[in-house]
């Protein structure tokens, strides 16, 4: 199955690329049972800025990525010591409660790793 | 009363419990001369099972191995040692569970520590009081408590802040072993104690809690060795081959929180925001500027769980390119038969792991077919036997039901294991995730005094 998509593709999506292209992490916990937190890290400052600059990723941006409704994303913080954003969404089911499929909330990293930006 | 040291140093030789410890980094930590001890032995993460059910979700072998680790080298340098959240989820059941690893230890290698055992299972009558007193809020959720759910609930545990080690070492404890506790507490107690700062002293806590984690490479279970100082601290792996960077520490101070820059504790929280992260070696790492910010009221959070059931499974594989492609036919006539049998009282589940197994309703990838499916089957009813008996027949069903084009009719599941039925047990949820506010920190935290 096709995951990675290539680094440069040609076309419409020219000079994009995924978030996961050019962080360094993009990550996913919880934060206490009741909330997932997104972690996106760079390497660099100068990548942490570029990124802040154009990617647009704010609370409305994350909704839409995720397809869930704009109250469940709690918070989109910018924490430049650790050239880092923080996303904190509301779980759609308690940690662990019956129907929950992921109890650490560690794989809900991905839509977000996958989103293109432009670059 | 002898002068207040300049410098503290902490070490963590691990981030949990029970997940192993390298043996050169607890030696090369040991020659670094650390005043205390300090190790997180428990997580909410694992869910609500381990709370309810009174168990640990780390194996007793491995337990017993890192604390003989820790505790030979604690008599060797005649240095304290500070464990929180014992066994795990820190009730009474998991905080004895590693007492009795302890005295086992102790026994067999002739220590005789002066030993604190500190409680964290909340007393429901203290409770209700505090509920009518208006004095319990809820936490990130917006379900007010009821004398319903203390009344309900399996298990209720507080998570301790300082205060209760503060009292154990005064008391002159050389060992420590907590129920819940606020992760960073087991590191910081003594700090507080010799005045260091308290923001400081909660960041550096913070930090140490998940041992090695804060250093790169990030892999395995390793140990951190942080220094306090007056005026700011350093942190730095006693592996040689990690190195502690500002990214990797900066980034450290993100994890498992909703808010980087603000990080709430029994008592009060620590705001970052004028905080400096210098790279003072090549593997160190010095922290400064973290605020202490005094809370209006002290609270204690509380964690409890309920008991919603009994779960059964069963896992399959599908290899059949028609089945999958018409998996939801497939689905709805295994429930249509199960509902025949049994209309309602238990809740089925079948989790399709190739397809939306992750992320469920709001998957979005729409890739070609998957060439085989993971299916576990899953039923929770209110009691065992009929959990069992409706997971049965789901199971029988999904063998031989049948959907559009189908060809292989003798069976549509391959079964990796016989028996195919897993009962798993009772099944707890979450119910109490709240703040109580307390006038006493230590009151709740019954202490006990002993040598084993």
């Amino acid at each position: 199955m096709p995951e990675q998509s290539p680094r440069r593709p040609s076309g419409a999506l020219a000079n994009t690329v995924t978030i996961g292209d050019v962080a360094a992490f993009v990550t996913s916990k919880n934060a206490g049972p009741y909330k997932v937190a997104l972690d996106i890290v760079f390497s660099t400052e100068a990548e942490y800025e570029r990124f802040v600059g154009q990617a647009g990723l704010d609370r409305a941006a994350v909704a839409a990525i995720y397809g869930i409704p704009l109250a469940d994303v709690l918070d989109v913080i910018h924490f430049a010591p650790a050239f880092a954003v923080k996303i904190t969404l509301r779980r759609r089911i308690t940690a662990g409660a019956t129907g929950d499929s992921d109890v650490y909330g560690a794989q809900q990293h991905v839509p977000l790793m996958q989103h293109r930006i432009a670059w | 009363m002898v002068a207040a040291p300049d410098s503290l140093t902490v070490f963590a030789p691990q981030g949990m419990l029970g997940y192993g410890i390298p043996e050169r980094s607890m030696r090369l930590g040991m020659e670094r001369r650390p005043d205390i001890l300090a190790v997180d032995a428990g997580s909410i993460d694992p869910g609500p099972h381990y709370l309810g059910s009174g168990t640990s979700f780390t194996n007793r072998r491995s337990v017993r191995k890192d604390l003989e680790m820790i505790l030979d080298a604690a008599h060797a340098h005649r240095i304290p040692v500070l464990i929180g959240s014992a066994g795990g989820a820190g009730g009474d059941a998991h905080l004895d569970w590693l007492i009795e690893i302890y005295r086992e230890i102790c026994r067999e290698r002739g220590y005789s520590f002066r030993t604190a055992r500190i409680s964290a299972e909340i007393d429901r009558g203290w409770l209700r009081r505090r509920l009518a007193d208006g004095a319990i809020s809820p936490l990130d959720h917006d379900n007010a408590l009821t004398p319903g759910h203390l009344e309900r609930a399996t298990r209720i545990v507080g998570q301790m802040g300082y205060e209760p080690f503060m009292r154990a070492i005064e008391a002159g404890a050389e060992v420590v072993i907590a129920g819940r506790s606020f992760d960073p507490v087991m590191m910081g107690a003594h700090a507080l104690l010799q005045g260091f700062d308290r923001g400081l002293t909660v960041h550096m806590g913070k930090l140490l809690e998940c041992g090695g984690a804060a250093a790169y490479p990030r892999h395995g279970s390793d140990g951190l060795l942080a220094t306090l100082y007056r005026d700011s601290f350093t942190v730095e792996p006693p592996n040689p081959d990690k190195v502690c960077t500002v990214a990797s520490v900066a980034a450290h101070s993100l994890y498992e929180r909703a808010n980087p820059y603000h990080m709430e504790f029994p008592g009060g929280a620590i705001d970052l925001h004028a905080t400096r992260f210098e790279q003072e070696s090549e593997r160190r790492v010095r922290i400064s500027g973290t605020r202490y910010i005094a809370a209006p009221h002290y609270t204690i959070k509380l964690e409890g769980v309920e008991r919603v059931g009994y779960r059964t499974i069963a896992i399959a594989g599908v290899r059949d390119p028609i089945l999958i492609s018409r998996f939801d036919d497939y689905v709805a006539n295994i429930r249509s038969r199960v509902a025949e049998r049994y209309p309602d009282g238990y809740r089925l589940t079948i989790h399709s792991y190739g397809r939306n197994g992750v992320m469920g309703p709001i998957e979005a990838a729409r890739a070609e077919q998957p060439f085989e499916l993971g299916l576990v089957f899953e039923v929770v009813a209110d009691d065992p036997e009929t959990s069992a008996a409706v997971l049965a027949l789901t199971r029988s069903a999904a063998l031989h039901v049948t959907y559009p084009g189908r060809k292989a009719i003798a069976g549509n599941l391959a079964f990796p294991f016989s028996p195919s039925d897993i009962v798993v047990g009772p099944v707890y949820e979450f119910t109490i995730h709240h703040l109580v506010e307390v006038e006493d920190p230590c009151a709740p935290f019954a202490m006990d005094l002993f040598t084993p």
